[in-house]
């Protein structure tokens, strides 16, 4: 897609015997409020993410092994004691480099191809199409024929690795239920903070494996569903999930956030866990 | 309980150029688009033109733009408007005129030719056929479509892009190409031609397709989006994309076996063992 001026208005040699209609949309309706909703949604999560992620405290709660999604996992050696559930074997990082520096590249990138976050952006910041019948202010439009967005297709790869993230998630959630009991040992505990992250796990499992490709992949590609009886019915409870796609993906953004900062706000003891059991 | 609503309905000929003109007609409980268009024809405008057959949904020739948003005439309910509000009917925008309401929609049918037909084992006989409930019902979805064209209309890739009919097949017949990849009995490999020649890559998934479908065919998350993953298991799955990069002749060659996208020349023999297929380049 490029950018190139267009008044949509404008009657054009292109288009020989359409209607003559100079306005760029007919539309009464708010056609403009879910893009722009779709707008202020994106920028907020980028925004925090990526304040968040380049922050490097607050991110790791030792007494009850809280730690933000936003930093798993941790491999350097600049990593909080204790946050690093699978060693460090990555040197000391300088500041200006996010200590999940592994997982958040492939994060971003199966967020950013993924199918419905891709419908959103395209609407609301590129505008092509803002919305369904309303012009859009481009010259020219190549889909995603191109470099660089035939990269899109590599949805599927990013896919693979949110797995192996989502699986990294949820050992960082069962963890969290091993608390440090006065005595220096560790103890079963539940806290508020647990069940964010539980609730934050479920739901990063619900928008992963809902996803188009993990659709495909799990039997959609196949021809004779009556040939493959256990890849048919997972498909057809893929395919179930994969209608609240959209659902799932606005849900975790929020449960990305809120879990970030309520480990954020207990971790700088600005707030303190609220204990339900030890 | 009736009511004068206002009306504007374009009126245009063949160069494109037209107005929008101004009505007020009566209406009654229960009626829709349609009916007012028809009421106009009968005691205002007995020269408009406007497409229509079945006035159940069923027949998808009234398609038009209702205050600007693509729709059947025939199920678009008059409750749905304020009495206040002026009522605008524009022609389908991504179609030359040929008059008033009526549009030409060719570039559909063209399009329609360029696919492969159907194309299923050469030792099976038709009579044959034998498929699982399974295996058919998924395809089965996009033999709902009504070819209304709302889709063709409303996709921005050809309604804001000309330029782009040649390459683009546009999503009703790209989702006629998923439903033939899908089907069980079909051995043609049809990822590549979705891709190069059909255009697929054109999509971006923005779902006004979708969202206009009046048979309410879930088009972009069950045949685009599938067919998008099935070119990816052929075209960008790194170790066929090598290999192909090394065998690029045999690209080429295969290519030529599938559909062309000239509007001109729809290609030669689709390649289907059975004769009443056979479909030659659009006006031949």
């Amino acid at each position: 897609m490029t950018t190139t001026a267009h008044d949509p208005g404008a009657p054009s040699a292109d288009n020989p015997g359409r209607a003559d209609i100079r306005a760029r949309t007919l539309r009464r309706d708010r056609w403009w409020l879910a893009p722009l909703v779709n707008a202020l949604g994106l920028a907020t999560f980028v925004v925090y993410a990526t304040i968040r992620s380049f922050w490097g405290s607050a991110y790791y709660v030792s007494e009850y092994h809280y730690l933000s999604p936003f930093y798993s996992p941790c491999f350097s050696a600049s990593c909080v004691p204790g946050s690093s559930h699978f060693g460090t074997f990555l040197p000391e990082f300088p500041p200006w480099l996010p200590l999940a520096l592994l997982s958040l590249p492939f994060l971003l990138g199966f967020r950013l191809t993924c199918y419905y976050y891709r419908k959103s952006y395209y609407r609301a910041f590129w505008m092509s199409p803002p919305a369904c019948a309303v012009s859009e202010p481009h010259g020219k439009y190549t889909g995603e024929t191109r470099f660089p967005l035939i990269l899109q297709n590599a949805h599927r790869y990013f896919f693979y690795f949110a797995v192996l993230i989502s699986l990294i998630n949820t050992y960082d959630m069962l963890v969290a239920f091993q608390s440090d009991a006065p005595d220096g040992s560790a103890r079963f505990g539940i806290g508020l903070g647990n069940v964010i992250l539980l609730v934050n796990v479920i739901g990063l499992w619900l928008y992963t494996l809902s996803c188009h490709s993990c659709r495909h992949i799990t039997g959609g590609r196949l021809k004779h569903f009556s040939r493959h009886p256990v890849r048919y019915r997972i498909w057809t409870g893929i395919s179930a999930l994969n209608t609240r796609h959209m659902l799932f993906a606005w849900i975790t953004i929020g449960t990305l956030i809120l879990t970030d900062l309520y480990i954020m706000l207990v971790a700088s003891g600005t707030i303190s866990d609220l204990r339900i059991v030890n | 309980m009736g009511y004068r609503a206002k009306f504007e309905v374009w009126r245009g000929d063949a160069s494109g150029e037209g107005a929008l003109q101004p009505f007020e007609v009566d209406v009654n409980e229960g009626e829709v688009v349609l009916d007012i268009v028809h009421r106009l024809q009968a005691t205002q405008a007995g020269d408009l033109a406007v497409r229509w057959n079945c006035k159940a949904g069923k027949c998808g020739s009234c398609s038009a733009e209702i205050n600007g948003r693509p729709r059947l005439m025939c199920m678009t309910r008059m409750s749905t408007f304020d009495e206040q509000e002026t009522v605008t009917i524009t022609p389908l925008r991504t179609f030359p005129v040929i008059r008033d309401l009526v549009t030409d929609v060719d570039f559909n049918y063209v399009k329609a030719r360029e696919i492969p037909s159907f194309a299923p084992p050469e030792d099976l006989a038709p009579g044959e056929y034998r498929m699982s409930q399974v295996d058919v019902e998924r395809p089965q979805e996009f033999r709902k479509c009504i070819e209304c064209y709302l889709c063709q209309n409303t996709c921005h890739a050809v309604r804001d892009h000309e330029e782009n009919k040649e390459e683009f097949a546009g999503p009703r017949y790209l989702m006629r190409v998923s439903e033939l990849d899908m089907h069980p009995l079909d051995v043609r490999d049809r990822k590549d031609a979705a891709q190069d020649d059909h255009g697929l890559g054109y999509c971006n998934i923005t779902k006004c397709c979708t969202e206009v479908c009046p048979e309410h065919i879930k088009i972009t998350d069950n045949a685009l989006i599938p067919m998008k993953e099935r070119v990816v298991d052929t075209k960008y799955d790194p170790l066929v994309w090598l290999g192909r990069k090394i065998f690029k002749r045999e690209d080429l060659e295969a290519k030529h076996a599938t559909g062309r996208r000239s509007l001109d020349d729809a290609g030669p023999d689709n390649g289907s063992p059975l004769p009443a297929d056979s479909i030659g380049p659009v006006g031949g």
